[in-house]
């Protein structure tokens, strides 16, 4: 960074800057984080101020449940970096079956988690049921952040099968390719960032009781 | 500096463009970040006049104590939708993404910025925003009166459209977001070949901190916006005390972005100054990695003030004293650099042209907001002087007074460049001069009343208040009056303008190296920077460069 040295010869008459566009894309996984930041915030504040309701609360979760999600998970995240590494070492028909298999674990994975909030809503528990009303105040908030939090970890998972779909059809269709597959790097960067905070969010919801 | 020479009869980016489109289309899909950068000018113009004219009505009904033009809720839907235009609207996104967008690649020797699709993305994104705020004015329900704020437990209980408006906030916040890490990738990205981090321009440093800002804060707006949402639809409970909520966690979130984005108001306007001294003083800037450098020291220390605007929701006295000490030390980089500027100017050869008049404006009525800054920053007084028009003072200095008036600058500096014409200098210099008597008369006697007691945000008032609100009322009209001139000035010179010479203040960074108004990829060939970016000892070169 000193003075004399020069700025990047980035060659301006390509539109293409791999570099660049995986920059674009690390500072805005950036924000992502920073955007659950402010939720986890929250948790740790609520956690301390009403430790014990938060243990009741949490141990009407199911730990099983949740540890299957995350298996799920964190496999889907091995077959996209998988899916990648082919497609690099030009095995396009590989790199299909890998992507398609994350997307179906995806799928499988809100499957899961429908079961699961079915499940409590069918017992009542949700934002503003007359039965959650009746608890005390600290397991009102544990509900509470359980669904926005999971919720908008799931919408993250439902925007991430989108993309991963678009990705399979450009694959399909060749426009992303050996020599071009910056796109699906950035996916694959962005399906892992959706994996990373599942991990977050598994032990704050289902782990410690 | 430049090698390439610029023929004469070169088409400018109006006459070409991205696509194979004519007419209104060429511009509603280009990627060229100069149109997409007058996209942003004329949008963001459009709101800041209706935002000015909800507050000439508002002092209009200050004329007189008791209901003068209008009831009490009235007033209420008034300064939120005032607040929230001015705020999200216009000043957040003014100077970034019209002369950002304009001036960043041109500036670096770029031919466009890192994302161009990216960028005419963001642009759409905040044309929806807007756009969600005109519907929730007309949604049953009637206009959000939180006031820009949104503060809990009021935003939750309203009955107005709050949800809606909010929303359309969390969208404008996404435009930010995308923009910033758009600008943020070009500079690292797209430099010239010459062009060290130590010869960018200092207007690209502040808008590259500015970007900063814009990543790391926004996104906590994000989360705190929808979750009120979830508030008012499901009843979530987390910022609701019948539920075990806190209401202050609230207060915490909001300012966590929303501080910061005073500086992403303000970090800009201070990059423009340090453009238009140089070039107007004939003298390289003072202390150039001073000024660098106390932009990244905004941005970061910015970041943990935000609790200053707590002082009296009941938040602990440790805590008050550090975060007062804090805001005390963010006043020193602003410091820094107000003196290298007046430093700059020592002994220059000084054209007091219409740029460099706005610049001196700001400096002045900047320093007012700064230093009545530092007042609301100490705890005692603040007690006193919290949410009062005291405050509301302050803020209009420092964003009106501040980022405002540069906003002007700006559009002084750069007008010749963006459209190949000038303006009337003489109407200009009438503009600034008013602008500069009908701001003190609309905002210096809200400091007197704010000291007297007078609370923000109150449609009525004691009579002894009668003469400062008739005062500061005139001078709203004197601002709509300077408003008016303004823009029928710059209108009519983009219309009928004489075509102003290449280069008429003799700046010498790259946009001056290149034809009024640029082609379309800004350079014939990409410029090899030799020099330091404020060396004037380039103007005699420059001079052979264009013939
Ligand atoms: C002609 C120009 C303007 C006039 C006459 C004006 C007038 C006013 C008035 C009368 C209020 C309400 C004070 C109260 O009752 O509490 C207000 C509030 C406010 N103004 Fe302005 N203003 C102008 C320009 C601006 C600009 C350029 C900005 C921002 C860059 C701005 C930002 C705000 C904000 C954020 C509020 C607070 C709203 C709230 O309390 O929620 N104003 N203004």
């Amino acid at each position: 960074m000193n003075q004399s040295s020069h700025a990047p010869a980035v060659e301006q008459h390509a539109h293409r800057d791999d570099i660049g566009a995986k920059m674009g894309m690390w500072l805005f996984l950036f924000t992502e984080l920073l955007l659950f930041g402010g939720m986890f915030l929250m948790y740790a504040y609520y956690r301390f101020q009403y430790p014990d309701q938060f243990k009741i609360a949490a141990m009407e979760l199911s730990t099983s449940m949740g540890t299957l999600n995350t298996i799920i998970l964190l496999t889907s995240s091995l077959t996209v970096a998988i899916a990648i590494t082919a497609l690099r070492k030009g095995n396009r028909f590989l790199a299909l079956l890998n992507l398609f298999v994350t997307i179906v674990f995806a799928l499988a994975f809100m499957v899961n988690k429908l079961f699961e909030w079915s499940a409590k809503i069918s017992h009542g528990i949700y934002p503003g049921s007359e039965d959650i009303l009746n608890k005390p105040n600290g397991e009102i908030l544990f509900y509470g952040l359980y669904y926005v939090m999971t919720g908008l970890h799931g919408l993250h998972v439902i925007i991430g099968v989108v993309i991963l779909s678009f990705m399979f059809v450009f694959i399909y269709k060749g426009s992303v390719n050996k020599d071009n597959f910056m796109k699906l790097e950035n996916s694959g960067l962005y399906w892992h960032l959706v994996d990373l905070i599942w991990i977050f969010l598994f032990p704050l919801f289902y782990l410690i009781h | 500096m430049a090698n390439g020479t610029v023929a004469l009869e070169e088409k400018s980016f109006y006459e070409e463009s991205t696509n194979k489109y004519s007419g209104i289309l060429s511009w509603l899909l280009t990627t060229d970040h100069k149109r997409i950068g007058l996209l942003y000018l004329v949008t963001i113009c459009a709101f800041f006049i209706v935002g000015v004219i909800l507050g000439i009505l508002m002092r209009l009904e200050l004329i007189a104590p008791g209901p003068t033009i209008m009831e009490a809720q009235t007033y209420n839907t008034l300064f939120t939708l005032h607040g929230v235009i001015m705020i999200f609207l216009f000043i957040i996104p003014g100077l970034p993404a019209i002369f950002g967008n304009f001036f960043l690649p041109l500036q670096i020797g770029a031919k466009d910025v890192a994302f161009p699709r990216l960028n005419l993305l963001s642009w759409y994104i905040y044309v929806i925003g807007a756009i969600l705020v005109l519907i929730s004015l007309f949604l049953p329900g009637g206009p959000i009166d939180t006031g820009w704020t949104f503060y809990i437990p009021y935003s939750v209980r309203s009955t107005t459209n709050v949800s809606l408006a909010i929303f359309a906030a969390f969208v404008l916040g996404f435009s930010s977001i995308l923009t910033g890490l758009n600008f943020i990738t070009t500079v690292h990205r797209m430099r010239a070949p010459g062009m060290g981090w130590f010869r960018m321009p200092l207007f690209i440093w502040s808008i590259y901190s500015t970007a900063w800002i814009q990543i790391i804060a926004t996104p906590v707006i994000g989360i705190t916006i929808l979750l009120v949402i979830m508030e008012r639809a499901f009843g979530v409970g987390i910022f609701d005390p019948a539920l075990g909520g806190d209401p202050i966690l609230y207060q915490h979130l909001f300012w966590i972005y929303s501080h910061p984005a005073v500086y992403i108001m303000v970090l800009p306007a201070m990059g423009v100054v340090s453009e238009i001294i140089p070039t107007f003083a004939r003298r390289t800037i003072f202390g150039y990695k001073a000024i660098a450098f106390s932009s990244l020291a905004i941005a970061f220390v910015g970041y943990l003030v935000w609790a200053h605007h707590m002082f009296t929701s009941g938040i602990s006295d440790t805590a008050r004293w550090i975060f007062s000490l804090l805001t005390f030390i963010v006043a020193l980089p602003s410091g820094v650099k107000v003196f290298n500027w007046v430093a700059t100017m020592y002994k220059g050869s000084i054209d007091p042209k219409p740029p460099f008049l706005w610049v001196m404006s700001f400096i002045v009525l900047f320093s007012i907001g700064g230093l009545t800054g530092l007042v609301l920053g100490s705890l005692a007084t603040d007690i006193h002087l919290h949410d009062t028009y005291f405050v509301v003072a302050h803020f209009h200095y420092v964003m009106f007074g501040g980022t405002g008036t540069i906003f002007f600058g700006a559009l002084f500096y750069w007008f010749p460049k963006m459209f190949g014409k000038m303006y009337s200098i003489k109407w200009a210099n009438i503009s600034v001069a008013l602008f500069f008597i009908a701001f003190n008369m609309l905002y210096f006697p809200k400091f007197i009343m704010g000291y007297m007691g007078m609370p923000r945000r109150y449609f009525d008032y004691l009579p002894e208040f009668t003469n400062l609100q008739v005062i500061s009322t005139v001078g709203s009209w004197l601002m709509g009056i300077t408003m008016i001139i303004i823009f029928a000035n710059l209108i009519y010179s983009v219309k009928k303008g004489k075509k102003s010479p290449e280069n008429p203040w003799g700046g010498v960074t790259l946009e001056w190296h290149t034809a009024s108004p640029p082609p379309l990829e800004n350079f014939h060939e990409i410029p090899t920077v030799t020099h330091e970016p404020y060396d004037f000892s380039q103007l005699e070169e420059m001079k052979h460069e264009s013939k």
